[in-house]
């Protein structure tokens, strides 16, 4: 059975982690991101959660640790000068091993920046943010369906593979109210936690200090295998008239909603263009733009930051085709005809 | 043959790691007594802090959670709403409940979270070598005090049980000392009385126990309980501050 309903992203969101079986919600307020924590408090108090509103970002997501390591599945919402709070709780998080899901909903920055949307968090959210290495699963819904269905795949990602797994999103696709389709039977089962605390099963240690340098190093060694599992199983991308693209430009989140307009006015033009859309941002789908840079005379990376996802395309296809950025910052959006502008001279480029 | 004592089977066997004459160890010892007369082990819980007390989670036999410098009322606040059943604790030196964890600890006590906190206060930050605490004193002489803690320029001590106390949320709070057999005696009811209130989830409870540290303060062991005593209980009285 299945239920059509008309929601806004960030409530999407919250209504997919209550599905997912989350009972536990740690926040404090800021906008974009502000729907999602009022839905959980509205909501979770209704049916034996709990909802709590933090004294700060940091302790929301030690909460969100201490939760996670006592087996529930938690989850923490904010925007990007709060996601700057809560990497330390990331590293930590990572450290141990712990399960989360994290939602991102990104606007303008650096410093206190705008509320409008942006992508400028790419960097932090794909390559670290916090201390020593570690990685996160980045999902990039574009439309509200998938914020829910994200959502649902990240607390079972999480668990699998025992890490982060972020939401980035951002401004628009969390204000913005579209018709979602509701499946039944979405909600997965709690894997068994065999390393949880507090339930008279031995003693049980989470933990992320080493004093021998060799353990330290083992620990990471065999987190970076779980890793390398993630990077072969779990790279999605999504394609728009990929397959015969000379001109391929890459964009995620709303901006390859904003994309898809360009691509099907250059193409009403005569020139080849398609969109490849990372739909992990990490990890990236590198496999997908090699293929793609064999028919693709250049690309075009489209983002709403100053040139952040444009490096991983330089890297995945190897720097063997040019790659121009198209950006907009601190909170405007790209308008097609920028992305159509990009892509005609992506083509010119091509030419030389 | 009769056995007179008996180490508390809620402390592992592994060797403290603490220096000689540092009261950190019958803190512990007292803690896990507790425990172990609660009855409550194996549904505990403790939180370590960034301290010296860092390696808790080997010293006693319950589930531990290493938490960030800080952190640990927050981190508490997370496994106790995870599992309200579970007995939590936080065991926190002054730097990290006090400086860097003020935050978290105001608010855990606002919120009538209902976790015990066992505070252990040594007017320093003995883990990286001496420098000066939100709790060192007037005039004290500090790696980063080198010409005694001057209030004009590093301001005043924090005495946390008194700033607890003006909270709703805060249940129970007590400052006691291990200095002698009496105080620590005293010291261990404290702490019994804080976890049995948790038990019947009254709200926050908090025991500021007063410690000593050898080693960064200069003085051997006899002359560190003597300097507990004389200038320390002065600065922060022992008592109930709310009950
Ligand atoms: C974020 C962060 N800042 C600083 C440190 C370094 N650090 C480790 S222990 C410590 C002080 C601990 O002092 P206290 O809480 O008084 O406990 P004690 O060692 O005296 O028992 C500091 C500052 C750290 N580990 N993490
Ligand atoms: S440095 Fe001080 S507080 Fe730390 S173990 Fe040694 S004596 Fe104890």
């Amino acid at each position: 059975m299945s239920k059509r309903i008309l929601i806004k992203g960030n409530e999407a969101i919250a209504e997919a982690a209550i599905a997912s079986g989350c009972r536990h919600f740690f926040g404090y307020p800021i906008t974009p991101q502000n729907e999602l924590a009022a839905h959980m408090s509205r909501r979770l108090p209704k049916i034996g959660g709990c909802y709590l509103q933090a004294e700060s970002e940091v302790a929301a997501i030690n909460m969100v640790y201490g939760a996670s390591a006592a087996g529930v599945r938690c989850m923490t919402s904010s925007s990007s000068p709060g996601i700057s709070l809560k990497t330390e709780g990331l590293s930590y998080l990572a450290g141990c091993d712990l399960p989360a899901v994290v939602i991102n909903v990104q606007r303008g920055g650096p410093g206190l920046g705008s509320i409008q949307p942006s992508q400028a968090d790419y960097f932090q959210a794909v390559k670290g943010g916090g201390h020593g290495d570690y990685r996160m699963i980045v999902l990039a819904p574009n439309s509200v369906q998938e914020m829910y269905s994200h959502t649902c795949k990240a607390f079972d990602l999480a668990d699998q593979y025992r890490l982060t797994v972020m939401i980035l999103t951002d401004g628009f696709l969390g204000q913005m109210m579209e018709p979602m389709t509701v499946e039944s039977g979405q909600l997965t089962v709690d894997s068994e936690k065999d390393w949880a605390v507090g339930g008279k099963r031995g003693k049980r240690i989470v933990n992320s200090l080493f004093l021998k340098p060799a353990d330290l190093e083992k620990s990471n060694l065999e987190r970076f295998e779980r890793y390398k599992l993630v990077e072969e199983s779990e790279p999605l991308h999504e394609g728009y008239m990929l397959d015969d693209a000379e001109i391929v430009v890459a964009a995620y989140g709303a901006t390859s909603r904003i994309t898809r307009n360009a691509i099907d006015e250059a193409r009403s033009q005569g020139v080849k263009a398609g969109l490849l859309r990372p739909v992990t941002v990490w990890p990236f789908p590198k496999k997908a733009f090699a293929k793609a840079a064999e028919h693709a005379r250049a690309f075009v990376s489209a983002e709403m930051s100053m040139g952040q996802m444009i490096e991983d395309v330089e890297l995945a296809i190897r720097c063997r085709r040019p790659v121009l950025l198209c950006s907009r910052v601190g909170g405007m959006a790209p308008e097609p005809k920028q992305i159509f502008d990009a892509i005609l001279q992506a083509d010119k480029e091509a030419a030389r | 043959m009769t056995t007179v004592f008996e180490k508390t089977p809620m402390l592992t066997d592994t060797v403290l790691h603490y220096c000689p004459g540092c009261t950190h160890g019958v803190i512990h010892r007292l803690v896990a007594e507790v425990l172990e007369e609660l009855n409550v082990g194996e549904r505990t819980v403790g939180i370590a802090p960034v301290g010296c007390s860092v390696m808790a989670y080997n010293y006693f036999n319950c589930d531990f959670v290493q938490a960030a410098h800080g952190r640990a009322p927050a981190v508490a606040t997370g496994v106790k709403r995870a599992n309200p059943d579970s007995v939590v604790f936080t065991y926190q030196g002054d730097g990290d409940l006090a400086a860097i964890g003020t935050a978290e600890t105001v608010h855990a006590a606002a919120r009538g979270e209902n976790i015990t906190a066992i505070f252990v206060n040594n007017t320093i930050y003995g883990m990286t070598g001496g420098q000066m605490a939100p709790t060192t004193m007037p005039g004290q002489i500090t790696q980063t005090s080198p010409y005694g803690r001057d209030i004009k320029a590093a301001g005043y001590p924090i005495r946390v049980c008194e700033m607890l106390a003006t909270l709703d949320g805060t249940a129970y709070c007590e400052r006691v000392a291990v200095d002698c057999v009496k105080n620590v005696r005293a010291a261990k009811k404290a702490i019994k009385k804080a976890f049995e209130m948790q038990l019947a989830g009254k709200g926050f409870t908090l025991v500021e126990v007063l410690s000593t540290c050898p080693t960064n303060w200069g003085l051997n062991p006899v002359e560190s309980l003597g300097w507990l005593r004389e200038k320390m209980m002065p600065y922060y009285p022992l008592g109930v501050y709310k009950e």
